[in-house]
């Protein structure tokens, strides 16, 4: 065939491509751990390529030393969990009516919702109501109530729920189950895959939430991990609001930040993976009817 | 028998609107809680855009005291700080969309066109990883990346020329923003173009294989047609979010010496009213942010329903 050697050239370049967007991608995860195992001297003097120089765990038995950052991680974990339920909870409750063609009242509940896509209320509407008057600053529910419903994930999920073969509700309505028998019996059964999709972004996203404490939590005992690693970062910590223990203030430095990091974005890079699969599944299905 | 019953009165006559709710009452219930929220948390603060045109003087009243009319908008149109956060706003996004939009879409025809599944799979894997990063990860990374003793610094030391204050020289901020922002959503960007190769008939391919199509033929004539309305749906989608910049990567990465080229309207309105406490006057500047992003929607959903047929609704 003619094509075959512009063919065969294209594949070697279009590998060569691949290794290096996978190369950039990883590069700077890389660099962050092994600087986060390097003696700071060798960090310092810009030695730390991919591989740590003078390996040391040092840093991490500052970090994991202190209860501090135990409390932090805590709640980061209690907050995910407790915001994941609400948002998937209340993600799926909304998208399975109006996944009903039939429900002549989706004329108006479904633009209602989409409309919230495009519009919203801005920073400072948003931030009234929620800290001055529904009071709720400084309280797990302005970290997981505010955003835990997005349009577009009721959009995905309704279009899976639209997807399921529609004869087996008609066969449990014939046995007698009511809409919640087949919502609870049926439907969610069915819908793993967008469930675990679900599960997965919502999760990251509270996990990865900085902006949303940072407005509404004020108390440092309630803050989720990501705000007290943009403290490190920004070395910010100063020896006083550290405590008896300033040691640790005089160490913050490059392999402090890189190890925090790595401990805070571990569980998620670690959970993802194998969650890749549903969401994938769970995205195609969402996009085909778009 | 259900089934015919609801074709009957679709032929003949709808039931009356209470008959159909009484009828369907049950999923109907499905939705107090969801809609309640909607109206408290989404469309609430919607109608707090008021006190743009209202004065606040804080405390738990969502919508202000006394009518104002439109002196706050007058105040930040003539407010140079608010047009240079107006002017870096546009320039930021566009340019931002400029390179993130075609290399998305070239990275997916690459990625489709790899062969072995385990490295499709890989590629893919690794790709989308930076998109489960925070941003306060990603606003460390970059920091620690163009750092004095960083990498990248290291390179251009290494390569005898002068090393870079990235993070402090205004003129450096659009690059860094731009280029750590198509690190992290290269990948992810890609998920719904894959999808919608997929759902693409392999007949089509057959068929033009067969008038003699070769490879580049195929990719031109074939897929792109094929994810024509995912292409056009992404792209009113990120017109639409034109004014909605990355706020919180900015409000991580830049500081006061980079403002002349960092500071947007988001984070312009956060100064103002979250630490400056002026909340009718930001409000007033959100609410000229949020319309303009409507018209843009609206707009490109409208040329995109005419020339290409794909239309968010």
């Amino acid at each position: 065939m003619k094509e075959s050697r512009a063919y065969r050239t294209f594949r070697i370049i279009n590998s060569l491509i691949m290794a290096f967007v996978v190369i950039c991608t990883l590069y700077p995860f890389l660099y962050l751990i092994a600087q986060s195992f390097s003696s700071e001297a060798a960090v310092y003097a810009g030695k730390v390529t991919i591989f740590p120089i003078e390996f040391t765990t040092k840093t991490y038995e500052i970090i994991l030393s202190k209860p501090d950052f135990f409390r932090y991680y805590g709640n980061t974990i209690l907050y995910s969990i407790v915001g994941t339920v609400i948002s998937v909870a209340g993600t799926a409750i909304l998208a399975y009516p109006l996944s009903k063609e039939k429900l002549r009242l989706n004329k108006f509940f479904t633009p209602f919702v989409l409309f919230t896509m495009y519009f919203g209320g801005g920073l400072i509407p948003n931030y009234i109501l929620v800290a001055k008057t529904l009071h709720m600053r400084d309280t797990i529910w302005a970290v997981v109530i505010p955003g835990a419903i997005s349009a577009y994930y009721v959009i995905l999920m309704k279009t899976f729920f639209a997807s399921l073969p529609g004869e087996l509700e008609e066969a449990a309505t014939v046995d007698g189950l009511t809409a919640y028998g087949i919502f609870a019996k049926i439907t969610l059964p069915l819908s793993k895959p967008i469930l675990a999709t679900m599960v997965l972004f919502n999760m990251v996203g509270i996990w990865n939430n900085w902006f949303g404490p940072s407005l509404y939590l004020q108390s440092k005992e309630k803050w989720p991990v990501a705000l007290y690693l943009r403290q490190i970062i920004d070395s910010a910590i100063s020896t006083t609001e550290m405590g008896a223990s300033s040691d640790i203030a005089t160490q913050i430095a490059a392999t402090v930040k890189s190890s925090a990091m790595v401990l805070t974005a571990l569980p998620i890079i670690c959970i993802y993976p194998f969650v890749q699969k549903y969401f994938v599944q769970g995205m195609m299905i969402g996009s085909v009817k778009g | 028998m259900a089934r015919k019953k609801n074709e009957k009165s679709k032929s003949a006559k709808q039931p009356s609107l209470l008959n159909h709710i009484k009828r369907e009452w049950r999923l109907y219930t499905f939705l107090i809680i969801p809609i309640t929220y909607f109206i408290i948390f989404k469309y609430t603060p919607m109608a707090g855009n008021v006190i743009a045109f209202r004065k606040y003087r804080g405390g738990p009243n969502l919508f202000g005291t006394e009518w104002v009319g439109f002196s706050y908008f007058k105040m930040f149109f003539k407010d140079a700080t608010f047009w240079r956060a107006f002017q870096n706003n546009i320039t930021l996004s566009i340019t931002y969309l400029l390179f993130r939009f075609p290399l998305t879409l070239l990275f997916a025809l690459l990625l489709n066109e790899l062969r072995g599944k385990r490295v499709k799979k890989f590629v893919q894997t690794v790709s989308y990883l930076p998109h489960f990063i925070s941003m306060v990860i990603l606003a460390g990374m970059i920091k620690e990346m163009v750092s004095l003793n960083g990498p990248i610094n290291s390179l251009i030391a290494s390569l005898g020329f002068e090393k870079i204050g990235f993070i402090s020289q205004p003129q450096w901020f659009p690059i860094l923003y731009i280029v750590s922002g198509i690190w992290q959503g290269l990948g992810w960007g890609t998920i719904l173009y894959l999808a919608a190769m997929t759902g693409i008939n392999t007949e089509l391919y057959e068929a033009a294989k067969i008038d003699g199509a070769n490879r580049f033929r195929l990719a031109w004539h074939v897929t792109i047609p094929g994810i024509l309305p995912t292409i056009m749906t992404l792209l009113i989608l990120d017109i639409g979010g034109l004014m909605g910049s990355n706020f919180e990567k900015i409000l991580l990465l830049y500081n006061p010496l980079t403002y002349e080229t960092a500071d947007v309207i988001s984070t312009y309105v956060y100064r103002m009213g979250i630490t400056g406490g002026n909340f009718s006057y930001a409000t007033a500047v959100g609410l000229f942010e949020g319309v303009i992003g409507l018209i843009l929607v609206t707009t490109a959903n409208q040329i995109s329903k005419k020339t290409a047929k794909a239309s968010l609704w």
